[in-house]
């Protein structure tokens, strides 16, 4: 009996790990580079709705590619406005993260039902079946993930042209790293893992698109990254926690005798309550590159 | 003179902002196999050309209003609070319990506001307090508050104050405590004089006082205004504090001050996204209260417009939140503003050239 509890919470939590580990994980790269993106909200929200639709007309695998299609295109709009043109980082997300909304929950009222879209079974990617439940294989990638980028920009030269992009741009810049294009780079790859990351959320985990199915998790994800101090493999331990208290909240919802005691709106607020206390906890351990959210101007 | 110029640019980059947003918007509808051209006129035609949607313009424009105030403050302190929406959420919430006992019309009604701004001011003042103390950034903090707090309401509606006869909604508002409406028929009430009001303060308090100095000083440089002896916890909390007040008056407007219900709904239909809408009508007006008065009718007409375009051209009305946002994305490149200094220098060397 414990032992079945213990394999649910488990699965639980490592299906809702994937979104913010992935996400969180690419997007230290981003702002390594110095490049802050509130707009992974927005991402994780409209390549959630493209990869649904990609399923349902060629497969789980073209529903994946068009996902991280959808948050490739995003990163370099993104990066194109801010890496060349110095544009406002904080305005940018906002401004992606209103045209998700308003995008999603049009298209998805065009598609038929306002606010809901069901994706028909066999469109979805097929969970590895387990003695213990089904398990998505994108669990392994988000697992996998943290640790390629930690070698990606600790022992690359690629990886240290990121960091000191972030960090000394104009030192970067004498050295003739390319700027500009690392740090365009460097987000788009971000973006690209937040939309494999809504990909994930509708054609593997939820099998449906709703207009807020991102339900904060691209702010909880930043949050992540404020935890990890930008150490990628920290993500995963942050994405976990995230992760736990969310299939907490999901868990306790049925759990008979206390559902009845504890409203489930309360139940709802856990993952944001837990993502608060945490970031409260550990800020001012973090410390971050130097030239987090500033437009390089060369002299 | 060059200030004039400055503001002159401002509203020309908006509009040029919001051409990209419809064209934009226009491929989109297009690509989804409907006609732009005759959505967009049923959109204008709808809130712009008679008295009766033009104050549906002004109705849905009247939180809006409030709640770009929030945020623009925030941003003219060199703050991103994003926390209007759940603030307004509870504000909403808040003056519906002002219903709760009888009290003489008037009072009623200032008693209800003043419930609603201080649930803003208390859902405002714990990411305030995060931020200046502990440092931890307010774009997390009240997203988080922001999610929080609708699960929050969620559980008022349908067990506080949740109406004895109908489980779906609250109590409805006493006549003592509502805005009087301002055109018999139409759903614009008195609130609009609130969000007026609410503009024309905090723009005196912005230009015209030493606080307000203070905010935009620490928003423009905070490290010349640290030295300059502005205290930035001071700066934080009081911005967040004032606008607590205008996303709780943003709620009040709509549970006090929106015929026919007078109520708020389970789901918070009327409600929702107000606070994120607030956030485009602010940067759409510049962060100036009275570039956000201009956009919060735009923006408002859209969306009332949006309402016969869907009944009538069968295109679903989040269309209108398209717009918004290719919008908000346009005045985020400043490629596309440079157009206007390009533009100007060759109107320069031309009355140079002119001149020789």
């Amino acid at each position: 009996m414990t032992f079945s509890y213990f394999w649910s919470i488990l699965f639980l939590s490592l299906h809702a790990m994937v979104p913010i580990t992935l996400t969180a994980a690419g997007e230290v790269v981003g702002e390594t580079a110095g490049l802050f993106n509130i707009g992974l909200e927005g991402i994780l929200l409209l390549s959630a709705f493209t990869g649904a639709l990609g399923a349902e007309a060629g497969g789980w695998w073209l529903g994946l590619l068009v996902g991280i299609g959808t948050g490739t295109v995003v990163g370099l709009f993104f990066g194109l406005i801010n890496a060349y043109w110095k544009g406002n980082q904080l305005i940018t997300g906002v401004g992606i993260n209103l045209f998700a909304l308003g995008f999603v929950a049009f298209g998805l009222q065009a598609l038929g039902t306002p606010g809901f879209h069901d994706i028909p079974r066999e469109a979805r990617l097929p969970a590895l079946q387990t003695p213990v439940g089904g398990l998505s294989p994108l669990v392994f990638v988000a697992l996998l993930m943290p640790f390629l980028i930690h070698w990606f920009l600790n022992r690359t030269r690629a990886g240290l042209w990121v960091r000191a992009v972030g960090e000394n741009p104009e030192a970067a810049d004498v050295a003739g790293v390319p700027v500009e294009l690392v740090r365009l780079l460097a987000t788009t790859f971000g973006a690209a893992l937040a939309g494999l990351s809504g990909a994930y959320m509708s054609v593997s985990w939820m099998g449906s698109v709703t207009k807020e199915m991102a339900a904060g998790r691209g702010f909880i994800a930043l949050a992540t990254v404020v935890f990890s101090g930008l150490r990628p493999i920290l993500t995963l331990v942050g994405g976990f926690i995230f992760g736990f208290f969310d299939s907490l909240a999901t868990w306790i919802a049925n759990i008979p005798g206390v559902k009845e005691i504890v409203p489930w709106q309360f139940v709802s607020m856990i993952p944001y309550i837990a993502t608060l206390l945490v970031v409260t906890g550990v800020i001012g351990r973090a410390r971050f590159p130097k030239a987090l959210g500033v437009p390089y101007r060369r002299e | 003179m060059r200030r004039l110029y400055a503001s002159l640019r401002s509203v020309a980059e908006s509009l040029l902002a919001a051409v990209v947003g419809f064209v934009v918007a226009g491929i989109i509808l297009k690509a989804w196999g409907y006609s732009p051209i005759s959505a967009y006129i049923s959109l204008f035609k709808a809130s712009f050309t008679d008295l009766y949607g033009f104050s549906g313009a002004l109705a849905n424009a009247t939180p809006l209003i409030l709640t770009a105030l929030t945020f623009a403050m925030a941003t003219r302190a060199g703050l991103f609070n994003i926390g209007a929406e759940g603030q307004m959420y509870l504000g909403a919430l808040a003056a519906v319990a002002a219903s709760l006992f009888k009290l003489p019309a008037g009072l009623h009604l200032i008693v209800a506001l003043v419930f609603a701004a201080l649930a803003g001011v208390l859902w405002a003042l714990i990411p305030a307090v995060l931020r200046a103390t502990r440092g931890v950034s307010e774009v997390i903090s009240t997203i988080m508050f922001n999610w929080i707090s609708r699960y929050l309401a969620f559980w008022l509606v349908a067990n506080v104050l949740v109406d004895p006869y109908r489980a779906e909604k609250t109590i409805t508002v006493l006549p003592t405590s509502r805005f009087p409406t301002l055109i018999r028929g139409t759903d614009l009430s008195y609130a609009l004089f609130l969000a007026l009001a609410a503009a024309a303060v905090i723009y005196f308090l912005l230009w015209h006082t030493v606080t307000g100095y203070e905010m935009r000083a620490a928003g423009e440089n905070p490290f010349a205004a640290r030295y300059g002896g502005v205290k930035s916890g001071k700066v934080i909390i009081l911005v967040f504090l004032l606008g607590g007040i205008t996303a709780g008056l943003a709620g009040a407007t709509q549970s006090l001050g929106r015929p026919p219900t007078y109520a708020v709904y389970s789901g918070l239909p009327q409600i929702l996204n107000l606070g994120f809408d607030g956030i485009g009508v602010a940067m759409i007006g510049r962060n100036h209260p009275l570039g956000i008065i201009f956009a919060a009718i735009f923006y408002g007409g859209l969306q009332s417009g949006a309402r016969v375009m869907q009944l009538f051209a069968k295109i679903p009305l989040e269309m209108v939140r398209v717009v918004q946002g290719v919008i908000v994305l346009a005045l985020a490149l400043p490629e596309l503003l440079r157009i206007f200094r390009l533009f100007r220098r060759r109107k320069l060397l031309e009355a140079k050239r002119e001149g020789e």
